[in-house]
């Protein structure tokens, strides 16, 4: 067993048991320091994998958006040190055992099939290619997803605005 | 066996089902989006794998995954959006307490 293996079990090791104790934990505001933890295995996953664009992207927006936002909307809607009420048995029985038996059957399928072998070429996507590819308009850009998502993105942001807004009651009469 | 695509998938196959068993249990908006954001989390991985394993000439899968990282931020956003006003409403964020539209 090499070092690169060893690392990838660690790391494996990391990302799913953090994440049992973000959706087992019984405190949503530990919940969500698991959810930062996971998410951080998973970036370190992407720099396994030579990604180093993905990871940075991942720590950026998932570890420094996402779960600041949903640590804010956390101490907005509840106090942080509440436990929430312990979860039915004649509920987590039956999503274990369907979350068990659906993760044995897809991984029996994997284990079985053959995906086929890679070209021989060297997996490469520098800054540069990224770059280049996002706005190319020529065949294999990405400009329509990249300006569609920008869009999408202002849309978000004022709809978020629109309905988080707190209307006066003399305003509307 | 060394490491290859396989083991990635099925990592990210487990860490979906997680997910999944997070979304099944919880009661509380926030922790089912947590849930939610653990399951896309996956799906990247699932991209990123294929690309890197399967096809390394091409970059396709990792501009998914940066345009699914972008729609998931936008989602939580806006979903957290709706928690801000449904606890304003409801004074509480459990799915069971908004049932208004149910019958």
């Amino acid at each position: 067993m090499n070092a690169q293996e060893i690392i990838f079990y660690l790391i494996a090791a990391y990302i799913l048991g953090t994440g049992i104790m973000a959706v087992t934990t019984n405190r949503i505001f530990r919940a969500a320091i698991w959810l930062l933890f996971s998410l951080v295995g998973i970036a370190s996953l992407y720099f396994w994998m030579d990604l180093e664009f993905i990871a940075a992207i991942q720590i950026v927006v998932y570890v420094g958006g996402i779960v600041v936002l949903i640590i804010f909307s956390v101490f907005l809607t509840q106090k942080a040190g509440d436990e929430m009420p312990v979860a039915l048995k004649s509920r987590t029985l039956p999503a274990a055992f369907a979350s068990l038996f659906a993760l044995a059957f897809t991984a029996n399928i994997l284990l079985h099939h053959n995906f086929g072998s890679a070209s021989n070429v060297m997996f490469d996507p520098n800054m540069d290619k990224i770059g280049m590819a996002m706005l190319n308009t020529g065949d294999g850009g990405f400009i329509l997803p990249f300006e569609t998502v920008s869009m999408l993105l202002l849309a978000a942001m004022i709809g978020c605005i629109v309905i988080a807004m707190k209307i006066k009651k003399e305003a509307t009469q | 066996m060394p490491i290859g695509l396989t083991h990635v998938i099925i990592l990210s196959t487990a860490l979906f089902f997680i997910g999944v068993y997070g979304f099944f249990t919880r009661r509380n908006l926030i922790t089912i989006l947590m849930s939610i954001e653990l399951m896309l989390n996956s799906v990247n991985i699932n991209f990123v794998a294929f690309n890197k394993y399967l096809y390394p000439q091409n970059i396709d899968g990792i501009f998914f995954s940066i345009f699914i990282i972008t729609i998931a931020a936008a989602e939580a956003a806006v979903a957290i959006a709706i928690i801000i006003n449904l606890y304003r409403s409801h004074n509480s964020i459990d799915v069971e307490e908004a049932n208004e539209m149910k019958y």
